[in-house]
């Protein structure tokens, strides 16, 4: 009789038994042990993730589809099973899909330079919302400087929400493309693509999603969003960095040209002309990132094997637990409290500047992150030079959420 | 690393009760410091009479180190010729760079900041104001920064 096998996303999560995962988990700052709250920033990696990429290099490791050799195989075999892992783990249609990039930031620029730079021009419209990363805003803004196309706005709501009448009304036969974030980074909020990618097909317009804070937390379908686009970075999902992706709906990516040119994407070149290769190596120039890419792979496999259900489950509780115990301290206000919300805490504490927490919770082992957060649109809005925030993984604990409330105390005992 | 040795009272103090912590309408000469990295912004204000620092104050935001820096350098060049401010920069410089082991003697209060020379992620908090001052004395147009 066969034991019956946990179903995937079905569990509990055992956040104290997955911290003994990650390595860097299990150190001590200040003669503290360590409490990481800036997962949103950047994750820690599983053993699995580091396993995985010294096995490659120590054994696995040449240039990819170049050699007949072994190791040229071996390689080649490593960096597009990782490829496949992706494709399934969001569910799209085939790993012509699946375009690796540096990150998230290259991926969105990816786009811009290829699709917009090449059929955008002066009356088109981009629309992207106030809440954006600034990777998601800078490229843009290059973008309508590059072909004369006009960049429009979607306003947020004080809860941190998109006004999403507003935004619907900001879509209209000019627009082209829509950028949005799935989650935001500096405020939490998930939003509600699916209505998003609905208005904007209406349209016509294609859309982007920025999914850098979303893969880590919850379950990703590209097929099921109908987002033309998908973008996301390796080191946010306990990958490495260096590492990213572009999902792109495929009949889209055939008819965007190459955007960078070197080796990998070409089928045949003579001095006079060159043909390209087919997807997905016509958007990847150079010799790619393979490790990095066989690390991506070992955490797809490692959040797999939790599930993202079971994940976003575990972080909504989390989420609603260190809700309630910040709201213990005097003078602590949260910067965002979306209906939708992943586990993303941005603070602000009277009398105490961002920086000072920061280096007083440090102190104490806590580490956060405090600035704009790569939002200043976000900051402006609310009025806040910057925040404090906490963000949580799927190895936070409870007793994380603990010792930065203790941490939090001691700033008010130190400044005010 | 002990917090104490950061936040020292004096700095508290100051961060509580900023000095000269107003608009200076009479002003000769005004710059801003810009620190991107944190998004803190402040405006310093000079009032020079002739080559005396008559008066100087300032505005802004910015966290403890910052506010108490930008205080405690208003208290120390007012009443200063151009050259001792200038001077004051200097030390300041070297006290926060770390380039001398101890303070000089003849920074007083101000050798309270020396505390942030273990903290370097907090130098620039500290160096902003003093960046915004000689950005002040020579009459730059653009925000100073502390690179």
């Amino acid at each position: 009789m066969s034991v019956p096998q946990q179903q995937r996303g079905t569990g509990q999560l055992d956040a104290a038994r997955l911290r003994q995962d990650f390595p860097a988990l299990q150190q001590q700052i200040h003669g503290k042990a360590l409490v990481y709250l800036d997962s949103a920033a950047s994750a820690q990696r599983p053993a699995a993730v580091l396993d995985a990429m010294d096995h490659y290099y120590r054994h696995d490791h040449a240039n990819v589809h170049r050699g007949v050799h072994t190791l040229s195989q071996r390689a080649t075999e490593r960096y597009e099973n990782a490829r496949q892992k992706i494709c399934r783990y969001i569910n799209a249609g085939s790993t012509a899909e699946i375009i690796f990039t540096r990150g998230t930031t290259e991926a969105i620029n990816l786009v811009a330079q290829s699709l917009g730079r090449n059929s955008f021009g002066p009356g088109d419209e981009i629309l992207i919302t106030r809440m954006e990363h600034h990777s998601n805003i800078v490229p843009w803004q290059l973008l309508c400087q590059q072909t004369g196309a006009t960049l429009r706005v979607a306003p947020i709501d004080h809860h941190g929400q998109l006004k999403m009448d507003e935004l619907r009304a900001l879509i209209n036969e000019q627009t082209r493309l829509v950028a949005v974030g799935h989650i935001s980074n500096a405020l939490g909020t998930i939003n509600p693509v699916k209505d998003i990618v609905e208005a904007a097909h209406a349209v016509n317009a294609v859309v982007l999603v920025d999914g850098a804070q979303a893969m880590p937390h919850m379950s990703v379908d590209v097929r099921a969003l109908d987002c033309d686009f998908y973008a996301f970075s390796g080191h946010k999902m306990f990958g490495p960095t260096g590492i990213g992706v572009l999902y792109g709906r495929e009949a889209l990516l055939e008819q965007m040209p190459p955007w960078q040119g070197g080796g990998e994407m070409i089928r045949e070149v003579t001095m006079e002309h060159s043909s390209f290769a087919d997807l997905p190596a016509k958007f990847e120039a150079g010799t790619p990132a393979i490790a990095e890419a066989v690390g991506l792979g070992a955490a797809i496999d490692y959040l797999a094997e939790i599930g993202p259900e079971t994940i976003a489950a575990y972080e909504a509780e989390l989420l609603s637990y260190a809700t309630a115990r910040l709201g213990e301290i005097e003078g602590l206000e949260i910067v965002g409290d979306a209906e939708h919300k992943a586990s993303v805490i941005s603070f602000t504490l009277a009398g105490a500047h961002p920086h000072d927490i920061g280096t007083i919770v440090d102190n104490e082992g806590v580490a956060i992150r405090t600035g704009h957060h790569c939002a200043m649109p976000v900051m402006d809005f609310f009025n806040v030079p910057a925040t404090a925030r906490a963000s949580m993984a799927l190895y936070n604990t409870t007793a994380d959420i603990d010792a930065l409330v203790d941490a939090l105390k001691k700033v008010r005992e130190v400044l005010c | 690393m002990d917090l104490a040795d950061l936040y020292r009272d004096v700095i508290l103090d100051h961060n509580r009760s900023p000095r000269n912590f107003q608009r200076l309408d009479n002003a000769t000469h005004r710059a801003q410091g810009f620190n991107p990295l944190c998004g803190d912004k402040l405006t310093v204000y000079l009032k020079m009479d002739g080559d005396t620092v008559a008066d100087v104050a300032f505005e802004g935001s910015g966290c403890a180190i910052s506010v108490a820096s930008s205080s405690l350098m208003t208290e120390a060049v007012k009443g200063k010729s151009e050259k001792q401010a200038r001077a004051l920069f200097a030390n300041m410089h070297d006290l926060l760079s770390g380039s001398e082991d101890q303070a000089p003697q003849s920074l007083g209060k101000l050798a309270a900041l020396g505390g942030v020379r273990q903290y370097p992620s907090r130098v620039k908090c500290a160096s902003l104001a003093w960046h915004a001052l000689l950005a002040a004395l020579d009459d730059q147009q653009e925000p100073a920064r502390t690179e």
